[in-house]
């Protein structure tokens, strides 16, 4: 960027913290998944957390609850009944979330966004993650990963969320993971419990090695 | 011309999405309901905040010192909430303009300008600013009601298209009003203290 106006605030790779989105249907395991990543890197990492809530400060309140991390590196922003628009086409509010975190926590290491719940084509905007994860579940039927869309497919990881469900839900688990391979090519699929592994060990690692 | 149709676009990624202009609040106390009672919502916002706000983007875009507008709307917009939301579409605007339209004159702005300061400084004609602005006040709340109260598109836009939207933009070209709107700073700060369902930022 010229000189005479200011660094460029999508240009987060000068002193300013990697950015992962968590997206999916509603109710996929979102917010459990952000508990969890809280639960397994928040010793070793300097974490923040901003959620999307489409009605309330609902996620972010859970999450608060959950004291899974200091509440004040919890950001929650208003959507404007929009939750796509914000994180794909105008991302303003959680561009100011995430720089409200950076100047009160100056070291960050990771800054999770956690989008509200929406459709299977509402992916994150590359001018606000680095990385992005969308998260389906088993309950929402087997069908999902071969629906596709920009989330299933593009996607930097897909996680196959609440497949101890599976078999009350009549999901079949070797459809939908080899469907996902399917439509994603060499894009990562991670399948898992967060009932069974509370603390998200696979996609923890998958985050790991994306910093 | 055509930095003003941008900015106006409701597809601009400066923020402005989030933002409904008190409607929120008023759709949350059955203030608004319906297509009339939308109409007359938008003619007050119009004749108040939208001449006000519009006064200040005109004299931004005439070349005026940009400290002292800050501080003179400051001064004109009693509501602590509709100050930071005017504050919050500035950075948001300011954040997207300094891509598209660097200039010394925008570097120069503060760091959370009211956002009638960008749009004056970014269009740079008065007229035109005025009428960016003058516009917005009222789309977003016109939008939100879409959103909120589910009123058909149709109505909607026709009752934006028929406010005297270019006659404001005139007189906010004359001098710097000083209008309240105590309804609105009312709304604004009942908005911001809501507990539970809150999906716009105003
Ligand atoms: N059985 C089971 N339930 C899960 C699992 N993961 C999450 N849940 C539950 O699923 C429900 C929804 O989880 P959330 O994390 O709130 O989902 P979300 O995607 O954040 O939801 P929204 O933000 O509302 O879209 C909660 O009751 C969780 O406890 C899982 O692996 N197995
Ligand atoms: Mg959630």
């Amino acid at each position: 960027m010229g000189a005479n106006h200011g660094p460029d605030p999508h240009d987060h790779h000068h002193g300013t913290a990697p950015r992962i989105g968590i997206g999916g249907p509603v109710g996929s395991g979102k917010t459990a998944l952000t508990a969890a990543l809280c639960r397994a890197l928040g010793e070793q990492l300097s974490l923040a957390v901003v959620t999307n809530d489409i009605y309330t400060t609902e996620d972010a309140d859970f999450l608060r609850r959950a004291g899974v991390l200091d509440p004040a590196r919890i950001e929650a922003v208003q959507t404007g009944c929009c939750p796509h628009t914000a994180i794909r086409d105008d991302i303003t509010a959680n561009l100011d979330a995430v720089e409200r975190l950076e100047h009160k926590f100056p070291a960050l290491d990771l800054v999770i966004i956690e989008s509200g719940g929406d459709n299977l084509t509402a992916v994150f905007s590359r001018g606000l993650v680095d990385k992005q994860i969308f998260v389906v579940d088993v309950a929402g039927g087997d069908k999902v990963p071969r629906k596709g869309g920009p989330g299933v497919t593009t996607a930097d990881l897909l996680v196959i969320n609440k497949v101890d469900l599976a078999p009350l839900v009549g999901a079949d688990m070797d459809v939908m993971i080899s469907d996902a391979h399917r439509m994603r090519g060499e894009l990562p699929v991670i399948a898992q419990s967060l009932v069974e592994t509370p603390d998200a060990p696979e996609v923890a690692k998958w985050v790991l090695a994306q910093l | 011309m055509l930095t003003a149709l941008i900015l106006a676009d409701s597809r601009f990624p400066g923020g402005g999405h989030v933002h409904s202009g008190g409607l929120e609040e008023a759709a949350a106390r059955r203030l608004v309901t319906d297509e009339p009672s939308l109409e007359s919502f938008l003619h007050g916002r119009l004749l108040t905040t939208g001449l006000l706000a519009a006064g200040f983007a005109a004299a931004a875009a005439r070349g005026e010192d940009l400290e002292l507008l800050d501080l003179e709307l400051d001064a004109r917009t009693p509501s602590p909430a509709q100050r930071e939301a005017s504050r919050a579409q500035g950075r948001g605007m300011l954040r997207a303009a300094r891509r598209a339209w660097p200039s010394a004159r925008l570097a120069s702005l503060p760091a959370s300008p009211h956002q009638p300061l960008v749009i004056g400084v970014v269009v740079g004609d008065p007229y035109e600013a005025a009428l960016t602005c003058a516009y917005l006040a009222v789309s977003g709340p016109a939008s939100a009601a879409v959103r909120l109260l589910g009123l058909d598109p149709f109505g909607v836009n026709a009752i934006v298209a028929a406010l005297p939207v270019e006659e404001v933009a005139s007189r906010a070209c004359k001098e710097l009003p000083a209008l309240g709107s105590p309804a609105l700073d009312l709304l604004a700060e009942a908005h911001v203290r809501r507990e539970g369902v809150r999906l716009f930022g105003s």
